[in-house]
Parts: structure tokens; C-alpha cells; sequence
């Protein structure tokens, strides 16, 4: 009966849009989307999530253009790209855009995730954002990967065979993973065609996750950082829109600057110069380096003597970051009042530096004791540290009463 | 406030940067052990309002053209990119037609020589590269169209190699001694001496300039699109600022009443 009333409304009102928003409610989602409340005092740091999200979509765009000159044959893959370098229209633009803007894609998302450990944003009730943040971490190394594969470089070809190789390690079953990774018995042209293949479907399932990362996190809104909760909706937060679509054009500005100016001075800086030979099976470069965002977990595959423990080790390192919501059970959020926390949090993040420099070092002393100690201190703030602090670290007097209070203590 | 945000936020995107540098040549100077340091040249096409030295570039192309392209291949260049580099396209015609292209089959089945035309590439001196290596005992002349981009700090590394010779006899081994290369020792013949390419201007006609030269020729052929690629930086620098000034005025406009 109802029904039968709002389609006469309808039918009165006339408008296009309220006929399509009858039928599909998109303009009510555009304006959940603008009225989304958003904590009122979010800093900087709260700007990454969005970045990460246009560097994808940059990922995308052009990636779908270079797919249209890109050939996936081992015998016309390296000459493609240089085709696409020097005979398409803005081929080079195109490309450098795509590998500069990888490298920028992991600057933003090491820095989002840093935040989220620093502010506890994985903490109840928000771990299922974490979780689907940590999903998307390791579906886009994952895709990188394959993406560095396909100019078929020296790096692309030797950097593909030691990290598939991997797989060899885990018993039993390892050498088929392996077979089934190659589509033979060596990396070569099935290896490419499937790495190609998956190099494009994956970034629209990290799209996808990126969208039920966004649900989840609507579900309770973003943290801030002050770590306590909304509690004045009116007073404490704002519409997304105007407010922080204003404030994060500012640093979507910044972040598209610094990605050009990558891109017109210096756009082989990141990349290896082993990449421009071709690649050649019977020659092994005398140095193989993955791609400057791996090396951290380069180091601590290489820092362990047993190739199983490795695997172990360098997968542990990523998958730990599953579980930290349950490691760190301390009931401050914010990192910000939590004196013996932070000096933990900065350890850990100077740690992963050195942790990243030493794997683009030779596997030799003193690197390697170095690697080792620097592993030990990674996995000892997740397992050690993050577990003791919760139980032992005295709750601050300083934390707010709420945002409100917060901001007016500071004038 | 939003100022002291932009700086730490610019500050953490340097920063990380400077970080990738400092790794990056720390992996750099691992593999690439010269037993000398590189000589440091102050190029042309360097730095962000670097360019190409377009007389050196064909003076560069007449180095390669008599000398390196007995043995070395230049497969990624077109006779027609060569009026990218100051060329006319008569001139370009006419040094591709000096070629003979192997082309067919014709209508009978069979292949047939013809003069070069401006879309063919570089001609290759050795057919493959087994026939490569059976002409330079055992040793396989690398294609030099990317070289520049394939090493380390390319130019002064291609630079420091062909001015770096130490004496023009063999070892019993049949290598000469160049500390620039990775081995100390290499295959090539010292290719280049004092006087051996008559140059059409006036510069003087000694190694260090025909290296020099030589390496600006490669340097383009490396990335060709060097020059147009930083005049589009310098547009969108400019259009950004401008739009970075508009933006910051438009969020400081809008949260002037945020939270009243």
C-alpha cells in the first residue's frame, strides 16, 4: 500500500532525479558520502588513505593504456616497452607515470600504515578495517611484483626466478607451487602471459577490497588523534564534504607535484639500470635487488641461514601485521599518550629503515649479523613489546576527556 | 596551523626520498666496484634545465658511425630520429639510402636488397649474435642504444671506459687493461686515438672529444625524449603551484567556521 503511495509521489514530482533515486538510491550514497562525519582535529597523517587512493587509480589509468602497446612474449616484451618509450605518443609519460607511480603508491601506504600503528587505528572496533588495510598491503606487493616482471629486464627475469623459487622451499608440495607458478619448469613465456594476466586483474580486486575497507571504516568512522571516540557528533565532527575534500585537495596537490617532478627530472632514479639489458637466462647478474619497497623483507629472507625458516620469516613479517589488533590490547588508542610505547613505535620504524637498507646490501658481513639483530628487533615488537606494553603500561592521566576538551586545552 | 602540516607533510615526502637515494647508491656503489672512481664530466644535458648539446650529438654520431658501429648495433634508432638531433630530413635520406636493407619476399618468393628509407633502424653489423661473437673472440659487442641508461651513472661511466685505457697492447689473453671496467680487464680494442675521425667543425679532433661527444650522441639515443619530458615538468610545476596557492586559500575559506 505504501509502495503503491510513493510511486504516485513519483509520478507527481516529475523529477529525473528522484525517478532514479526511486530506482537506484545513488544519490543518497553520494550524500552519505558528503555527510560523512569526520573527526574535526585529524592531522595530515589522516590524508594517506586518500592518496593511496588516487595513486591507485593513477596505477590504473595508466596501466590500461600501456597495456594497449605492451606485447606479453618474452621474445617481444622488452622491445615493446621500448616501443612504447619511443614511438607512442606520450608513451614515456604514460610509462614513467606507471613505475614512478608505484614507488609513490608504497611511500603513501608505508606512511598510512605507520600512522595506523602509531594511533591504533587497527584497535577494536575497527580491526576488520585493519584486517582488509592489510589485505590490500599484500595484494599490491603483490602486484608490484609481477608488474616489475613484465619489461623482461635482467632485473624482471632473475628477480622473478629467486622469488618464485621460494616456493621450492615449502616441503612436499613446494616444486609443483613452483611448476605451477612458472606454467613449466623455468621462468619464460607462460611465466610472463600469467604474470601479465594477473598484473591486471588484481589492482580491481584491491579496488574492490579498498571499497569494503571504506564500508568497514564508516561503520565507526576514522580515529583521530587524540585516540579517543566521538563524542559530541555536532561539536567534534564535521561533513566530510566541504571540510576534507577542501583540506585533502590540498595534499592531493602536493603529492601530484612531487610524483611530476619524479617524473620529468629524475624517472629512472628508483628503477635499476640492469632493467634497460634485456633479460638473458644463461647470464646472472652479478647483484640481484628487488625494487627498493621489498628490501625489507628481502633482509630478513636473506638474514636467515635456512631457505625454509627464510620463506618463513620474510611471510611471518607480513603476516603478523594480521594479528597486531590482538597483540596490542593496551586500552589507549593513541600512541600519543603512551610514553613507553612511543619509544617502542620509534625503534620499530628506525629499525625498518635499517632494515630496508641492508637488503639492498651484499649478503656478506658485517650485513648480514646486522640483519639479524634488525630482524630480531622487528618481530620483538610485534611478539614482545606490543604484548608487555598492553599489560604493563600504566594508563595516562593526560588523555582527554573527549576531542572537545582537547581542543579547548590548547586554545 | 595548515602551513605546519604542508611543511611536515613535505618534509616526510623528501625525506623518504632522500632515504631511496641513500639506499639506492649504497646498492650501487656494492655491485659496481670500479677499481677507479668514474670521471665526473660536467654535462650538457644534466640537471633539470639540462639539454642536448645538439652539435656534440652529431658530431657524437659520426664518432659512432665510423667507429663503434663496426661492432656495435643501434637497433632501437630510426634513420628518421635523426632529424630530432638537428638533421634535415633530405640529409636523413640521404644517409639512409647510403644502407642496403635486406627485404622481401617479393612476389616470387625471394629476398632482395634496396636502399635504406627513413622509417628502416640502424643497419646491424653482424647478422646475430653468434656471428657477433665469432668475429670478437668469444666477446658479445652489446647494442648501445640504451647503454647510458643500462649502467650505473651511464655517461661517466661510458666516459671514464673509452678515456680509460691503459696502453694499447693485449694481454697473452688477448684483454686490454681498463680499471673503469667492472673486471679491470676487457675485450674491446681500444677504439678510439687522437685524430682517427675527421671532424667537419672546428673542434679539435683528440679522444677525450670524440668520447665526449660520442657519449652525448648516446645519451639520446638513450632517452630521447629527455628535453621534451623536462619542458612538460616546468608547465606542470608552475600549473600545480598555482593550483596549490588556490587550494590552500579555498581550505582555509571552508574551515574558517568548522566546528561552530
Amino acid at each position: 500500500m505504501s509502495n503503491d503511495n510513493k510511486i504516485i509521489d513519483q509520478s507527481k514530482t516529475g523529477s529525473v532525479v528522484d525517478w532514479i533515486e526511486y530506482r537506484l538510491p545513488v544519490f543518497s550514497f553520494i550524500k552519505h558520502l558528503c555527510d560523512y562525519r569526520t573527526p574535526i582535529n585529524l592531522s595530515f597523517m589522516w590524508n594517506f588513505g586518500i592518496l593511496a587512493g588516487i595513486a591507485l587509480v593513477v596505477q590504473i589509468v595508466t596501466g590500461l593504456f600501456l597495456a594497449m602497446h605492451y606485447t606479453p612474449h618474452v621474445a617481444h616484451a622488452f622491445d615493446s616497452v621500448e616501443h612504447i618509450m619511443r614511438d607512442v605518443q606520450y608513451g614515456w609519460l604514460l610509462r614513467y607515470t606507471h613505475a614512478v607511480g608505484a614507488s609513490f603508491f608504497f611511500i603513501v601506504i608505508f606512511a598510512h600504515i605507520a600512522r595506523g600503528l602509531y594511533y591504533g587505528s587497527y584497535k577494536s572496533p575497527r580491526e576488520i578495517v585493519w584486517i582488509c588495510g592489510v589485505i590490500l598491503y599484500v595484494l599490491m606487493m603483490a602486484t608490484a611484483f609481477m608488474g616489475y616482471v613484465l619489461p623482461w629486464g635482467q632485473m624482471s627475469f632473475w628477480g622473478a626466478t629467486v622469488i618464485t623459487n621460494l616456493f621450492s622451499a615449502i616441503p612436499l608440495i613446494g616444486d609443483s607451487i613452483v611448476s605451477l607458478l612458472w606454467g613449466g619448469f623455468s621462468v619464460d613465456n607462460p611465466t610472463l602471459n600469467r604474470f601479465f594476466v594477473l598484473h591486471y586483474l588484481i589492482p580491481f580486486i584491491i579496488a574492490a577490497f579498498a571499497v569494503i575497507h571504506v564500508i568497514a571504516l564508516h561503520q565507526f568512522g576514522s580515529t583521530n588523534p587524540t585516540g579517543v571516540e566521538v563524542k559530541n557528533v555536532k561539536k567534534e565532527t564535521v561533513p566530510f564534504h566541504p571540510y576534507y575534500t577542501y583540506k585533502d585537495l590540498v595534499y592531493v596537490v602536493i603529492f601530484f607535484l612531487v610524483l611530476f617532478m619524479m617524473i620529468a627530472f629524475l624517472p629512472d632514479y628508483l628503477g635499476h639500470p640492469d632493467n634497460y639489458i634485456e633479460a638473458n637466462p644463461m647470464i646472472t647478474p652479478s647483484h640481484i635487488v628487488p625494487e627498493w619497497y621489498f628490501l625489507p623483507f628481502y633482509a630478513i629472507l636473506r638474514a636467515i641461514p635456512d631457505k625454509l625458516m627464510g620463506v618463513l620469516g620474510m611471510f611471518g613479517a607480513i603476516a603478523v601485521l594480521f594479528v597486531v589488533p590482538w597483540l596490542d590490547r593496551h586500552p589507549t588508542k593513541s600512541g600519543k599518550y603512551r610514553k613507553y610505547f612511543k619509544i617502542a613505535y620509534w625503534i620499530f620504524i628506525f629499525n625498518f629503515l635499517c632494515l630496508m637498507w641492508l637488503g639492498g646490501q651484499e649478503a656478506a658481513e658485517p650485513y648480514l649479523t646486522l640483519s639479524r639483530i634488525s630482524l630480531c628487533i622487528y618481530f620483538s615488537y610485534f611478539l614482545v613489546a606490543l604484548p608487555l606494553l598492553s599489560k604493563y603500561e600504566p594508563i595516562s592521566p593526560d588523555i582527554p576527556e573527549s576531542i572537545e576538551s582537547s581542543l579547548k586545552s590548547k586554545g | 596551523m595548515l602551513i605546519k602540516n604542508i611543511r611536515f607533510f613535505a618534509i616526510i615526502l623528501f625525506a623518504s626520498l632522500q632515504y631511496l637515494l641513500f639506499i639506492h647508491n649504497a646498492f650501487a656503489s656494492d655491485i659496481f666496484k670500479p677499481l677507479h672512481p668514474k670521471k665526473e664530466v660536467a654535462w650538457q644535458f644534466d640537471g633539470v634545465f639540462g639539454k642536448f648539446d645538439r652539435a656534440s650529438i652529431r658530431r657524437g654520431y659520426k664518432v659512432y658511425k665510423e667507429v663503434c658501429a663496426a661492432c656495435h648495433s643501434l637497433n632501437r634508432i630510426a634513420f628518421r630520429n635523426l632529424t630530432e638531433i638537428g638533421f634535415s630530413t633530405k640529409e636523413a635520406e640521404a644517409l639512409a639510402a647510403g644502407y642496403n636493407i635486406i627485404d622481401g619476399p617479393n612476389d616470387i618468393g625471394e629476398m632482395f636488397d634496396r636502399p635504406g628509407a627513413l622509417a628502416d633502424h640502424f643497419v646491424k653489423p653482424y647478422p646475430n649474435s653468434e656471428a657477433a661473437r665469432a668475429s670478437n673472440h668469444g666477446a658479445l659487442p652489446p647494442d648501445l642504444s640504451l647503454i647510458i641508461k643500462a649502467r650505473h651513472d651511464g655517461a661517466n661511466y661510458v666516459y671514464s671506459l673509452l678515456t680509460g685505457y691503459k696502453g694499447t697492447e693485449p694481454d697473452s689473453g688477448g684483454l686490454y687493461e681498463n680499471p673503469y671496467f667492472i673486471t679491470g680487464k676487457l675485450a674491446m680494442t681500444p677504439p678510439l686515438a687522437d685524430g682517427i675521425v675527421s671532424y667537419d667543425d672546428k673542434t679539435p679532433q683528440t679522444l677525450s672529444n670524440y668520447a665526449y661527444d660520442v657519449v652525448n650522441f648516446l645519451q639520446w639515443t638513450a632517452s630521447p625524449e629527455m628535453e621534451h619530458r623536462k619542458k612538460i615538468g616546468y608547465k606542470v610545476f608552475i600549473v600545480l603551484i598555482v593550483l596549490f596557492i588556490f587550494c590552500v586559500i579555498a581550505k582555509k575559506k571552508v574551515w574558517d567556521d568548522a566546528g561552530k
